[in-house]
């Protein structure tokens, strides 16, 4: 029981990691049908801002996620208005050719400006609670109090201001929108920019936990993350945090019973078989498109 | 006082030309008509002066500055707005959502005073709210504020349509094929319901119709277009007896 209640806990750190990330593809996708392949670039270079904050300014950890989460919005932002925005009317395919390779520029930017794998340092001190033989620490308190936090915040902005109702409203039909007064291009920025810090915020919490960044550490995450978001369902907010937490759980689940290597594998060939089960993922609906 | 002006608009899809030379004077407070064949330019010219296409040539002046190459949602600000021939409601919002997107344009988007909760979002917030909800009265819409507008029956879609369109606050309304799909009872609903906006609102109106009942009803004076040019131009009587008119609709009279 004790073993099954440590191993929920860590399942909930890695989700709820994953599910940030996942969220900042569902958010793009939402509006713009569009995935964005650069997006675990995005959280690695959360990772490297963080590493940065840290160990050149010795900046204190509010400041270090902030920082990141907007160096990573801006360059959210950035991205979709040098890259993708030129191939708005442009099919589809090629936005998401132009994501990946955004994608392995950014990846092989930072390898040029750090080639080594860099050594993050403890960015809180960690204290270990033990409540009744369950250890609990205050890294993993802090990455899904954060975590949650910033998915509640999202939700408001969504739900509840005139900027998340643009945002819906782009989802439906863009050029209606545009011709009822709404700035779409401002709407389209602001998006890119909100999903991109999300996944700068997990780059931070993510260095919290496994302190080392490499360039290269956002390709595996990314394309879980991405898995992560088809599973919830593409396009549907809670989905993504859905589809992120059932993924760090079932990680978690296979990683206790068999031989770590076997992770990967085990895990997408669940989520593969899921995906026959359930086409749209567990909250998508199925969409007929127009003829 | 002239409203709106176009000064030899010209739009080419390609080799097509889809608008040739159209020129028109609008004063505030008319209602005028545009008819014409299918094919004929009309959405396109709505299109032109909402900025979804950008003109080859011409001005639309719009109280003496041109519209062409501003962005659709300035033009919006500006005071035009439109509905759609096939309606283009955002379907998965609420009905009074719908409203409130248009009731935005004066309102802003911004989401730092949101997130911030300043008295500024909760005011603009609560009275954006509040218009959107009379607006619905108005529009006898109010009852189903909270349904999605896609379970809307087809009429209180259009209804709806009209009523976001007005949200945004418009000095120059242009409707598209406002009667599309409606049954003869609708259409005289629709009418009544156009003669009370005029009266409340004022706005200056262009409607493009294919029912001639409704537009030799509702229209002090009438465009023809046909081929993306201007074939006629007078009052409804005027209108009905063009021969130019009848050839576009009817085909040319052949001697037997």
């Amino acid at each position: 029981m004790l073993y099954v209640l440590q191993q929920t806990l860590n399942a909930l750190q890695l989700g709820s990691i994953y599910a940030l990330i996942a969220l900042g593809y569902t958010l793009v996708y939402s509006i713009l049908r569009m995935i964005n392949f650069a997006h675990g670039d995005i959280f690695m270079v959360g990772g490297f801002v963080c590493f940065a904050a840290a160990t050149y300014l010795q900046l204190p950890f509010a400041v270090t996620l902030l920082l990141a989460m907007g160096c990573t919005a801006i360059l959210g932002a950035g991205l979709e208005r040098l890259a993708y925005r030129p191939l708005r009317d442009a099919p589809r395919v090629s936005a998401v050719i132009t994501a990946l390779g955004c994608g392995i520029f950014l990846e092989h930017f930072v390898l040029w400006l750090s080639p080594y794998p860099q050594h993050v340092p403890a960015l809180l001190q960690n204290q270990t609670w033990s409540l009744g033989g369950l250890s609990v620490s205050s890294i993993q308190t802090a990455i899904v109090a954060i975590a949650v936090a910033l998915m509640l915040v999202l939700d408001f902005i969504v739900q509840r201001t005139m900027l998340g109702l643009a945002m819906r409203g782009i989802s439906m039909d863009m050029k209606a929108v545009a011709l009822m007064g709404v700035p779409v291009d401002l709407v389209i920025s602001s998006t890119f920019a909100f999903g991109a810090a999300l996944g700068g915020a997990a780059g931070v919490l993510y260095s919290l936990a496994y302190p080392v960044v490499d360039p290269y550490m956002g390709v595996l995450m990314g394309w879980k993350a991405f898995i992560a978001a088809v599973l919830g369902g593409i396009g549907h907010i809670r989905g993504a945090v859905l589809g992120g937490f059932l993924l760090g759980a079932v990680e978690i689940l296979v990683t206790a019973f068999l031989p770590s290597t076997y992770r990967d594998l085990t895990v997408f060939t669940l989520l593969l078989m899921l995906l026959i089960v359930r086409p749209h993922g567990i909250l998508g609906r199925p969409t007929l498109q127009k003829v | 006082m002239c409203l709106l002006e176009i000064q030899g608009l010209t739009h080419r899809f390609g080799g097509l030309c889809a608008v040739s030379d159209f020129n028109i004077k609008v004063t505030e407070g008319e209602l005028l008509g545009v008819i014409g064949p299918n094919g004929a330019g009309k959405t396109t010219l709505f299109n032109l002066i909402t900025g979804v296409y950008r003109a080859s040539e011409g001005a639309v002046l719009f109280r003496g500055s041109d519209l062409v190459g501003r962005a659709p949602h300035e033009i919006v600000k500006l005071g035009v707005a439109r509905t759609f021939q096939n309606i283009r409601l955002f379907k998965e919002l609420s009905v009074l959502d719908n409203v409130r997107v248009a009731d935005g344009v004066h309102a802003g988007y911004g989401a730092m005073d949101a997130l911030l909760q300043l008295p500024r979002f909760r005011r603009e917030e609560s009275s954006g709210r509040e218009r959107s909800m009379q607006l619905l009265e108005r529009f006898q819409l109010d009852e189903y504020a909270n349904t999605q507008a896609r379970h809307l029956p087809y009429g209180l879609q259009r209804r709806l349509e009209l009523a976001r369109a007005l949200a945004t606050r418009p000095k120059l309304l242009l409707l598209d094929e406002p009667a599309a799909g409606l049954n003869v009872g609708e259409v005289d609903r629709l009418m009544d319901l156009l003669r009370e906006v005029r009266e409340e609102f004022r706005p200056t109106i262009i409607l493009i119709e294919h029912s001639m009942r409704f537009v030799m009803r509702m229209c002090e004076r009438l465009k023809v277009l046909d081929f993306g040019t201007t074939i006629a131009e007078g009052t409804p009587e005027a209108i009905r007896s063009d021969p130019k008119v009848l050839e576009a609709y009817l085909g040319e009279e052949t001697p037997r």
